[in-house]
């Protein structure tokens, strides 16, 4: 922060400094902030009260609702596997080595968030259907991908790439390279580099970019159900189950449903938080 | 990007060449194909029958109705994370954390719940609905509502790309031009927005991107009338179900496009700021 600010701290509600502006500033910023995003989750969140407990647990405890919940953890937990495994590889390999073409990859790891989730839905499925381009050859060794659920692990898979891409880049890129000497010329090998150096070092990192990812999967929908066979109990997410909800006009079992997504989430959100914590305390205490 | 690593410093050769050939293989199947395979779709039976199944007026309609939601949405937006900004980076006031978190909140949102929330907040079965509805208005299963479900899903975007930069530069050069006589919107114009004017694009190009792509939230609150409520993304789910796949993904290739172009922007951007502050924007989400 910057030393040489005057002393800001007022005894005051309002704090003195001599910039202008914060009662409006802080207006906009606190009205807007109550409008658009606390109003209508505290609906959501009255309107699932509104059910009464008993009625609350029988719809989110429902045996349609509960399958739902089992296959969205399942799947984000192997997309994530993947995403991580993957969002390594490419971090590795983009900030260790130069080759033709390697910001051209870069700019690429962003193309999951830059494409609208219902556009990789479609080009997912087409790719991954029984005559498609990677359905094809998959069908031919007994897998099926394309309406399973490992369908829908894998439209997780794409849409949480960036995540652990993005984390583990500038952990690799700080990383001291005078330890890794150290330890090379030591006589350890390539993989125990690896192993025991470099990994620990990204370990906080791949966590929290691997639950960032696990988050995203939880909630995505739009690449997820064209792919997806959406059958209950078998292919249908709980995304897509509070959609079915509502359009049965079951207003109130879509509220509760989707206050359990949104528990979840806020859940995650404080895993995350944690994580995130120590990945920076962790690079703090390397200086 | 601070410090790059020696190229290929410590691997033996035989690592490195595997490592990438397997990183640019695996870049292809997940990221290249998906890209490739819309356009290859979308063109499958010509260029007449591509240009023709874009060339329909719900198709040209849900065009439409995006770029104006995403009009509305993003300058909206821009004024938000300009006032928040302004706010917590250039103020010290209690839970200051707490409101960073809240502001971040949507990004944690599931899109579903999200257009849930907003039923359950405008829908004709709630208060506000209810109290609209006396003077004629209705906003769920109309533009409108979309409208407002995608600000609610984009709002993060601006505010976070600004608010560290704004942070790290501190506040001396406004004070200096507040001390001089200048006024708050002059300071803003002249001194803080100019030092952070390519993070509040960077924030605004994610911010347009996630406005015209948005699929989940938009679906609970569109009506899904063809040529009244459907945006582009929500139109192909339609031409997709009605096994109109060419239209279906000559609509995609319009909002591919789109990404591309946004992503070469995001990269531009990104150099920029890489040249004048020395960092790199905040990447995920």
């Amino acid at each position: 922060m910057n030393a040489a600010a005057p002393a800001i701290k007022g005894t005051g509600a309002r704090p003195r400094s001599v910039l202008p502006g914060f009662s409006l500033a802080m207006g906009i910023t606190l009205g807007y902030v109550g409008l658009v995003v606390l109003l209508p989750l505290a609906m959501l969140s009255w309107r699932a009260a509104g059910l009464g407990l008993e009625d609350f647990w029988r719809i989110v405890s429902g045996p349609r609702a509960v399958a739902s919940y089992l296959l969205t953890l399942r799947a984000a937990f192997f997309a994530t596997i993947l995403t991580v495994v993957y969002g390594l590889l490419m971090a590795w390999v983009l900030v260790r080595y130069r080759f033709p073409g390697r910001r051209l990859i870069d700019a690429a790891m962003d193309l999951p968030f830059a494409l609208p989730t219902a556009v990789a839905g479609i080009a997912l499925t087409a790719l991954y259907a029984k005559n498609g381009w990677l359905g094809g050859p998959l069908a031919e060794v007994g897998i099926s991908v394309a309406y399973t659920q490992i369908g829908v692990a894998i439209a997780m898979a794409f849409v949480s790439v960036p995540f652990v891409v993005r984390t583990v880049q500038p952990v690799l890129e700080d990383l001291d390279p005078e330890v890794e000497e150290a330890a090379r010329s030591l006589g350890a090998t390539d993989w125990q580099v690896f192993r025991r150096v470099i990994l620990p070092s990204i370990t906080p990192a791949l966590l929290a970019g691997g639950s960032l990812a696990f988050a995203r999967c939880l909630g995505e929908f739009g690449a997820i159900i064209f792919i997806a066979g959406n059958l209950p109990f078998k292919t249908e997410i709980t995304a897509l189950l509070i959609f079915i909800r509502l359009e049965e006009y079951d207003y109130p079992a879509a509220a509760a449903i989707a206050l359990v997504v949104l528990g979840s989430a806020l859940a995650m959100l404080l895993v995350i938080n944690t994580l995130q914590g120590l990945n920076r305390r962790w690079a703090e205490t390397r200086g | 990007m601070s410090a790059p690593y020696r190229p290929g410093r410590s691997e033996s050769a035989t690592v490195r060449r595997t490592l990438i050939g397997l990183a640019l293989l695996a870049t292809a199947l997940m990221i290249g194909l998906p890209v490739v395979i819309v356009f290859e779709q979308a063109f499958a039976k010509g260029f007449e029958v591509y240009a023709a199944s874009l060339n329909n007026p719900d198709t040209l309609h849900a065009m439409m109705l995006t770029m104006i939601v995403a009009a509305i949405a993003v300058p909206v937006n821009i004024a938000f994370g300009i006032a928040a900004a302004w706010a917590i980076a250039k103020f010290d006031f209690p839970l200051k954390k707490l409101l960073v978190s809240i502001i971040e909140l949507p990004f944690s949102v599931s899109p579903i719940v999200a257009g849930v929330c907003y039923l359950m907040m405008y829908g004709s079965q709630s208060v506000i609905g209810a109290w609209l509805e006396q003077y004629g208005i209705s906003v769920m299963f109309q533009p409108a509502g979309i409208v407002l479900v995608t600000i609610f899903v984009t709002s993060p975007f601006v505010v976070r790309e600004m608010l560290p930069l704004m942070e790290q530069q501190g506040r001396e050069e406004e004070e200096a031009a507040a001390l001089l006589g200048a006024r708050g919107l002059a300071i803003l114009w002249r001194v803080t927005l100019p030092n952070v004017r390519w993070a509040l694009l960077y924030g605004a190009v994610l911010c347009a991107a996630r406005a015209i792509g948005e699929f989940g939230a938009v679906s609970v609150v569109s009506g899904n009338i063809r040529g009244e409520t459907n945006t582009l993304p929500l139109h192909i789910e339609v031409l997709y179900h009605d096994y109109n796949v060419i239209g279906a993904f000559a609509a995609a290739t319009v909002l591919t496009l789109f990404a591309l172009v946004g992503l070469l922007a995001q990269t531009l951007l990104a150099l920029r700021m890489e040249a004048r502050e020395g960092r790199h924007p905040s990447g995920a989400h």
